[in-house]
């Protein structure tokens, strides 16, 4: 990353915070202060040991207010830190959320596309760790590198107006301090990212090895896995050591630095005192000064590694934000409530990627009430209608309409919402029963919503669950079967009352009973609407009025199931092989 | 967490070295403030050059000799921690390896990652924090209390009020503010969860045009993450502040009445800077200690995972180690009244299932979701032990077998198709690691994976990536297929997994297997009739029961479930027959 870059993605971060700037100009103010006054501390410290020479030379006339200046000093100093942690967290927490949002929020508005093609971990990942980053980062990070370096200059002002030359000898020694820090930073960068490369590693074995743990027994494995992990471990052990030590040498060197420049200030500071240009006091602030110095420039070092991973980690998440949304609905696009289930698709072609075509010059008009059924193996693209009639992706060239109106012109929401869609993917999200099943009409009175169960055949489960429609489900889901998921699903499609249904048969892994109520429910739904169906059920193909054949995402074939069968084609074959059995 | 210690006896000498040392840093620190007294009071008051610099170089000596000890000490934390984290991976790792089917459902595999991986790496930090900070810090409050003591005890007693109170802050500030960083953390999780919500379904989301509310509930789950974060900043803000004011109030009244002292002679001036810096000391070693609460809070969360998995009894060992024999003429494999239930279950699994089968026979076993297709066939490599009755294969109980002679009997297919990163050639050789090209190509012939494998570029040679990430659904089942082939096992289990295969590989896979040497018993789960229609015997399974078992024909006469299940998947006879 160039620095301009950087400064770039740093303004960027700061127009973010802009909306707090009274809290940053409050926290750079409080820094100031803070600082300034703590550091103030020492040299009153030094006049008040000024005061107390020997037996019968202490001025407690002069003392006294020293003292209390000293305490008053020490209160505003603290009340300035104070308020300086609470203006930064406010700053970084409040930019970390409205960050968050931000990305969010667009992750909403981008077209499906970029949902399809990302990996869903990495996109959470920027939503969640990387902003986290950005906060510890950026913005705790600023600050503390805004302390250090006016912890540094207010120093070095002090210490040289209480005497130039001692100031001077710890000026000469600072360059000796950075040395080190950086010095050390650098080799322990390297040994860390060694080791980290060996940790990866490891858990990547690990995550293999536990993770299939019963396939590792099957196999009896064991021991071959335990010796594979045992080599794996003591490389990282030998990483380990390095960069543990390496890392660690830090405050043991810095403080040796310390301790020289303490020593210096002694020793320049004492002779100084000899020679009658210093105070016992001055050289007693003077070495508290020695004993803090060194402590900025250690924050200071490791703030410039911070702040690194922070800058990829705000490039990671701008990337994310300056994805361009879906281009929205034109303002007067057409807002239907309701459709009568005409829906043409006009000379379409599309595909997801500009070299691999997949719908060329596609035709079809479904009339009212008809039924079309989509078969073809598995991973042959049949999703890829359904992405189209939902707008989910736009076609390339052509047009698909909806009772005449092209699917452009009508609002994405509107024409969504005439289609009662039920995937094999079924989703649920973490919530009651009753909420998962209203997703679709949150005002839904509680009789509609159990009408919507029972047409969905769903109500007698849900009946028997522990809390009924209260009941909480977790995470997708994960406490249903799948069947009963796809039940709920069907529920919730039902619930809207849709003109169009586009629905997606189970392939598998649904008991037979359950299986037989969802047929019955898809039966029920399917009855004067029109509907599309990615079908696997013989029944369900044979009763469409027109099959769409697909095959490595492009539609080969369509007709009835006896003109297809006619045809001797792809279809002919597909449906001996998957419903008909020859004896062997 | 003392349990831990025992893995740290390898590394006794570091354990030992390093405190040791890093003591003797903090006496020289000690010794500093002590130095510069002399300083001012002899060196100074005397006007006398050559003692300054004396002094001075003692100071500088002192701190190469300390660093000279830190050194040592850090690399003693390094390596004991290292080690020990190290030691206690490997041995969690075994005993892993060690535990059976039931106790990794227990915790589950995504736990079990995280605490060999995450919570042993907090353990190796504590013990680095144990080994660095743990004597130092505490020391340092106790020895410069004890300096100042020998210096002047009366002025001390100002330390019995400053030190208590910081303790007291840190105290209220922390038992105040480090719960909340768990809810933080969990309010943190709500987050991420309506994001992975909002991108798996996406679809629906948009179908129903929830996106505004979508956005509203991701807004104020973020304000309530930001506003706790806000409150528990507020607590936390207050520590150093309090903290630093205690101890400059404290220095102010060790200045005043450091004063009187020295004004009746009983202290000097150069001692009274000392009182100042052993406070200052004491400051900074107190807050390094607070640290340290934290990170064995921490710590001791992650232990008590750790042991959690340590303590975790396999429940299934080998009663002998000594190889059996198989008892001749006697079935294959034989459930004699094999009932199982799962631990915390109510309901059985398996209720009474008695089966023969025999040398060669192909069985198919069919039923619904949850039905127990899966955990009959777990049964048999005693993955899980049966609850009552008992299995036996080659006329033995299988609890008499030595596990490794049984499991390498049989050539096991899951249901997920589970491949591991490496080369395909590696992932070929897991039943057997010497097997040649030869016969890895046979096995793949018959597994039909022959075809595509032949098509990469790099053959057996492949590198195929973590969780097969490069192989389709499709092909990375037919390696698994291939896998179990490999070594000729004398039981072929496939555990629905032909599910992604399409209709016609599935069936010449069925051929591919059947034309093997008839030695080899082959029991196959699915959901699919077809699959199973022509073996010698089909067993159909509901609700853990086993309501018929016999040939297909047998069974379409006369079994109910199996006619609903046939029917619902082929075409039905023309006149009439049973309604959808």
């Amino acid at each position: 990353m160039n620095t301009e870059r950087r400064s770039e993605l740093f303004k960027r971060i700061l127009t973010f915070t802009k909306p707090y700037g009274g809290y940053l100009a409050a926290a750079l103010v409080s820094a100031v202060l803070s600082v300034s006054l703590a550091l103030y501390l020492p040299v009153l410290i030094g006049r008040g040991i000024d005061q107390i020479l020997k037996p019968g030379q202490v001025y407690f006339g002069q003392l006294a207010p020293i003292l209390l200046k000293l305490m008053v000093v020490a209160l505003l100093a603290a009340l300035f830190q104070w308020l300086m942690t609470l203006c930064t967290n406010m700053v970084a927490y409040k930019t970390v959320r409205d960050l968050r949002v931000a990305v969010f929020n667009k992750m909403e508005e981008v077209p499906l596309s970029l949902i399809d093609s990302r990996s869903h971990g990495d996109i959470i990942g920027r939503i969640i760790n990387d902003i986290d980053s950005i906060s510890d980062g950026l913005l705790q990070g600023f600050s503390q590198l805004f302390t250090g370096v006016i912890t540094i200059l207010i120093t070095l002002v002090y210490m040289l107006s209480l005497n130039f030359k001692v100031g001077l000898v710890v000026i000469v020694i600072t360059p000796l301090s950075l040395f080190v820090a950086s010095f050390i930073a650098k080799h322990s960068f390297q040994m860390f990212r060694a080791q980290s490369a060996i940790r990866g590693q490891l858990s990547g074995y690990i995550e293999e090895m536990v993770g299939s743990q019963k396939v590792v027994k099957a196999f009896c494995y064991e021991d071959r896995a335990q010796d594979e992990f045992n080599e794996i471990n003591r490389q990282l052990y030998l990483a380990g050591v390095k960069s543990q030590f390496y890392s660690s040498l830090t405050n043991p060197c810095t403080r040796f630095v310390n301790g020289v420049v303490y020593a210096a200030v002694a020793i320049f500071g004492a002779l100084s005192c000899i020679a009658g240009s210093f105070s016992v006091g001055a050289l007693s602030s003077f070495l508290a000064y020695a004993n803090q110095y060194t402590k900025p420039f250690n924050e200071i070092s490791g703030v410039v590694t911070e702040l690194q991973t922070a800058l990829a980690s705000a490039k990671r998440v701008f990337a994310l934000i300056d994805e361009p949304a879906e281009q929205p609905d034109a303002p007067d696009a057409a807002q239907p409530q309701q459709s009568q289930g005409n829906v043409e698709i006009d000379h379409v072609s599309f595909s997801y990627d500009k070299n691999h075509p997949l719908i060329r010059d596609f035709n079809l008009t479904v009339k009212p009430g008809q039924r079309i059924a989509l078969v073809g193996p598995t991973g042959c693209g049949k999703t890829t209608m359904i992405n189209l009639l939902m707008r989910f992706y736009d076609v390339d060239e052509g047009e698909i309409r909806v009772d005449g109106t092209p699917v452009k012109q009508i609002g994405r929401g509107a024409l969504r919402s005439l289609y009662g869609m039920v995937l094999q993917d079924t989703w649920m999200f973490k919530g009651s029963v009753r909420d998962n099943i209203a997703y679709g009409k949150p005002d839904a009175t509680e009789e509609e919503i159990i009408a919507a169960a029972k047409a969905a055949h769903a109500h007698s489960f849900i009946k028997r669950l522990p809390q009924g429609y209260d009941t909480i489900l977790s995470e997708d889901g994960g406490n249903i079967s799948q069947g009963q998921k796809q039940l709920l699903c069907i529920a919730r499609a039902m619930l809207t009352k849709p003109s169009m249904l586009i629905l997606d048969e189970a392939t598998s892994n649904i008991d037979t009973r359950t299986e037989l109520k969802i047929q019955k429910a898809f039966a029920e739904m399917m009855k004067g609407h029109t509907s599309f169906v990615v079908a696997h059920r013989l029944s369900t193909i044979r009763e469409a009025d027109c099959i769409l054949v697909m095959k490595d995402g492009q539609i080969i074939e369509q007709g009835t199931h006896k003109e297809l069968l006619q045809k001797q084609g792809f279809y002919h074959q597909l449906y001996y092989s998957q419903f008909v059995q020859t004896e062997e | 967490m003392l349990k831990f210690t025992r893995y740290l006896k390898k590394f006794w000498k570091e354990t030992l070295i390093g405190p040791a040392f890093k003591l003797t840093e903090a006496i020289f620190e000690l010794i500093v403030p002590l130095v510069m007294a002399r300083i001012i009071d002899v060196g100074i008051a005397n006007r006398d050059t050559v003692y300054v610099l004396r002094m001075g170089a003692v100071m500088i000596l002192l701190g190469l000799v300390g660093l000279g000890c830190a050194l040592i000490c850090q690399y003693c934390a390094a390596r004991a921690s290292q080690g020990f984290g190290t030691v206690v991976r490997s041995e969690m790792f075994a005993h892993i390896n060690r535990l059976s089917h039931g106790e990794i459902d227990q915790i589950g595999t995504p736990s079990l990652i995280t605490r060999i991986t995450n919570d042993v790496n907090q353990l190796q930090l504590a013990v680095a924090m144990l080994i660095r900070l743990v004597v130092r810090a505490p020391f340092l409050v106790i020895g410069a209390t004890i300096m100042a003591l020998l210096i002047n005890w009366k002025l001390a007693l100002i330390f019995f009020v400053a030190g208590p109170l910081v303790a007291l802050v840190l105290y209220l500030i922390m038992s105040r503010s480090v719960p909340f960083y768990r809810i933080i953390q969990r309010k943190l999780d709500r987050l991420s969860l309506i994001a992975r919500e909002n991108l798996s379904g996406v679809r629906v989301i948009r179908a129903f045009s929830r996106q505004k509310r979508e956005k509203a509930r991701f807004l104020e789950a973020s304000n309530d993450q930001m506003s706790t974060s806000i409150a528990v900043g507020k607590i936390s803000a207050l520590l150093n502040p309090l903290t630093s004011t205690i101890i400059n109030l404290a220095i102010a009244a060790v200045l005043w009445f450091g004063g009187i002292k020295v004004n009746m002679g009983e202290m000097t001036q150069g001692e009274v800077i000392a009182f100042v810096n052993y406070l200052n000391q004491i400051l900074l070693a107190m807050i390094v200690v607070a640290n340290l609460v934290v990170i064995f809070t921490k710590a001791s969360a992650s232990a008590n995972r750790v042991s959690e998995v340590m303590e975790l009894q396999p429940s299934i060992t080998n009663r002998c180690m000594a190889p059996v024999e198989p008892k001749p003429d006697s079935p294959k494999i034989l459930f004699d009244k094999v009932s199982f239930v799962y631990p915390d279950a109510s309901d059985y699994a398996l209720s009474n299932i008695s089966l023969e089968i025999g040398k060669g026979q192909t069985i198919g076993i069919i039923g619904g979701t949850g039905c127990g297709k899966s955990t009959l066939i777990n049964l048999i490599p005693r993955f899980y032990e049966a609850s009552h009755g008992s299995i036996q294969v080659d006329g033995v109980d299988v609890q008499n077998y030595p596990l490794g002679q049984l499991r390498r009997k049989i050539g096991m297919v899951p249901q997920k198709a589970v491949l591991f990163s490496g080369t395909l050639r590696k992932n070929m050789q897991w039943r057997d690691p010497n097997a040649t090209d030869e016969q890895i190509w046979t096995a793949l012939e018959t597994a039909q994976a022959a075809e595509f494998v032949r098509r990469m570029p790099d053959g057996l040679d492949s590198v195929i990536l973590q969780g097969g990430k490069n192989l389709s659904g499709g092909q990375k089942q037919r390696l698994t297929i291939a896998r179990a082939l490999i070594g000729s096992p004398e039981i072929l289990i496939l555990d629905d997994s032909a599910s992604a295969l399409d209709f016609a590989t599935d069936a010449a896979l069925r051929r591919a297997i059947a034309s093997l040497s008839g030695e080899m018993t082959v029991l196959i789960v699915s959901q699919r009739a077809n699959s199973v229609r022509y073996a010698d015997q089909i067993v159909v399974l509901e609700d853990g029961h086993a309501v018929g078992i016999g040939t297909h024909d047998q069974l379409l006469q006369s079994c109910k479930e199996y006619q609903e299940i046939y029917w619902s998947q082929n075409e039905q006879p023309q006149e009439g027959g049973k309604a959808e």
